[in-house]
């Protein structure tokens, strides 16, 4: 009897040992593959990085120098106008999700902001494509722009409701008690109060976007000559990666190495962004 | 002699419980509140059950009786404040300046300008200084108001609320820093700055240390000269040191809290007219 607990134990600890090694290994390779990832397009991209790169507009192939001065500045571009749109849509949603709209209703929108999230990001570039590329008949820096504030809104609504949330009630009450109507209680005390975590939700709202390649293929299209109004095509680096990486010239492919490592530069850098505001608390 | 004239206060004050509104308009009716078969819900639980009482001007009442009788739920119907909660609902009436305040014109932003609220947990607004505490309630029922102007509102009530000497220097702090009877206090200077008829007081001092009660009921002595308030406590002691007249409060077979007796805070606490007030006072159960 006694030998058989001794065994079954002995058994037990192995089993213990082996799903540990197991599990450790899988966390190993999820964070090798994220350091390959990003030290591989890090160490090739710095190579290749140059004032010129960053100064300069593209220049046809054969030409030495040129650079993507545009494709940056369309990036940004595209991130203020997709916030733009995205962000009072996106705000005003999540306040009505928090404080205005009754359970079930609330329920629904959620469920559906959450599908919308879901949703293939190239799907929604073909989904514009058909309902501003076609009858606009061109492509845009708009219907670029919008598609990217649909992928926004989900995200903004969704952290802006959960942050409002996390403010407790008797604020709330404390603002209505004073004799203050609701819009200016939500306004006054319990935005103010829910501001970390809205500001969060959008850095990582325009973090998302900032590489969004799929939705900007068929309406932002890519342009080299930077922004030439809303109505017409416009370059974003996500766009240039793309594009250069399959190029059959070498110049090309190491500037789309160097435009994935802004790409990654820029992304990280809203991530430690909204690190640093997320963790300065409130409550 | 002083036993005749205490006898002559009681029948005073129960001649006022008596009075119906319309009738009983003699002299200065302002922060009367007249309650007329109130009843409230949450959902389909009934909280509170046909409570009657009037509530006099520049006196305390305090409103007294175990955990679970609807104190809380009553004076958060005083105000309009029970409809904020989730599935709140009330019948009857209560009437200010013998106005239902409940009434279809009536307005819920107005009333809570009327009577203000003061909770069980200090709740300064964490994101603003101690002065935008006090000048919350006008600056975020104005559009805009005078630097000045608010300056002044702020000092009057944080002197009103014996705390000015110790925030004076520290008013751009904020409001959060203040330790928990100074949060109450602010509360009330903020309570007071929009200048309401009458004070709700919700368990004032229960998150509250004995030296910042004991501060707080000098305080509450020092309003009731300006305005009419009403305190619910479970601290009996309290009720019995700073009310003038006192109401208590039972649980009924249904859960369902009613009014077991009111009166003026001397009479129900040395000579109770109903059993269950003496019960509960004599310290028998609750």
């Amino acid at each position: 009897m006694n030998n058989l607990n001794e065994r079954g134990h002995a058994r037990r600890k192995w089993i213990n040992r082996i799903m540990l090694v197991l599990s450790g290994t899988a966390a190993a390779i999820a964070i090798l593959i994220l350091a390959l990832i990003l030290g591989y397009a890090m160490i090739r991209g710095i190579s290749y990085l140059n004032l010129t790169l960053l100064t300069q507009a593209a220049r046809p192939v054969g030409e030495t120098g040129g650079g993507m001065r545009n494709e940056i500045f369309g990036t940004l571009i595209l991130i203020a106008l997709g916030s733009i749109i995205a962000l009072p849509i996106g705000l005003l949603a999540g306040v009505y999700l928090a404080e205005y709209a009754n359970p079930k209703v609330a329920a629904t929108i959620r469920f559906t902001a959450d599908i919308l999230a879901g949703v293939p990001s190239i799907v929604v570039g073909v989904f514009v494509y058909a309902i501003m590329v076609i009858p606009m008949h061109s492509y845009s820096a708009i219907s670029g722009g919008v598609a990217l504030a649909i992928i926004m809104v989900p995200v903004v609504a969704r952290t802006a409701e959960e942050s409002l949330r996390l403010v407790p009630a008797s604020m709330r009450e404390a603002a209505l008690a004073l004799g203050i109507t609701r819009w200016r209680a939500v306004i006054g005390v319990v935005i103010p109060g829910a501001m970390t975590g809205i500001i969060t939700g959008i850095m990582l709202a325009v973090a998302r976007i900032a590489g969004e390649t799929a939705p900007l293929l068929f309406t932002a299209l890519g342009s080299s000559f930077g922004l030439q109004g809303l109505m017409k095509p416009i370059g974003s680096l996500s766009l240039l990666i793309y594009h250069y990486a399959l190029s059959p010239y070498k110049s090309q492919q190491q500037q789309a190495w160097a435009g994935a490592f802004l790409l990654i530069v820029l992304v990280l850098g809203i991530s430690i962004v909204v690190r640093w505001v997320s963790n300065r608390k409130q409550f | 002699m002083e036993e005749k004239i205490n006898v002559m206060i009681q029948n005073m004050v129960k001649e006022d419980n008596q009075n119906k509104p319309g009738l009983g308009n003699s002299g200065d009716t302002k922060g009367i509140l007249e309650v007329q078969n109130l009843s409230a819900w949450y959902g389909k639980t009934l909280a509170i059950k046909n409570i009657s009482m009037s509530i006099r001007s520049n006196a305390i009442m305090a409103i007294i009786g175990p955990s679970g009788c609807g104190k809380s739920t009553f004076i958060r119907c005083l105000n309009r404040m029970h409809e904020v909660s989730h599935g709140g609902r009330t019948e009857g009436c209560i009437m200010l300046d013998g106005k239902d305040i409940y009434a279809r014109d009536a307005d819920p932003v107005v009333i809570r300008r009327r009577i203000g609220m003061v909770f069980q947990k200090p709740a300064p607004f964490p994101t603003m200084s101690v002065f935008d505490n006090v000048a919350a309630g006008l600056k975020l029922t104005q559009f805009w108001s005078r630097r000045w102007e608010l300056e002044e509102v702020v000092e009057r009530s944080l002197r009103q609320a014996a705390l000015w000497d110790e925030v004076k220097d520290k008013l751009n702090q904020s409001g959060a820093s203040l330790s928990g009877g100074q949060q109450q206090r602010l509360c009330i200077a903020r309570a007071i700055a929009v200048q309401p008829e009458i004070i709700l007081l919700d368990e004032p001092c229960s998150a509250l240390d004995p030296a910042s009660t004991l501060k707080i009921e000098d305080l509450m002595r020092s309003l009731v000269t300006q305005y009419s308030i009403v305190i619910v406590t479970h601290n009996m002691q309290q009720a019995a040191r700073v009310s003038d007249m006192a109401g208590f409060f039972l649980a009924d077979q249904d859960r369902a809290g009613i009014l077991i007796e009111y009166g003026k805070t001397s009479q129900l606490f040395t000579n109770p007219t109903d059993k269950r007030t003496e019960d509960y006072i004599t310290g028998r159960f609750g």
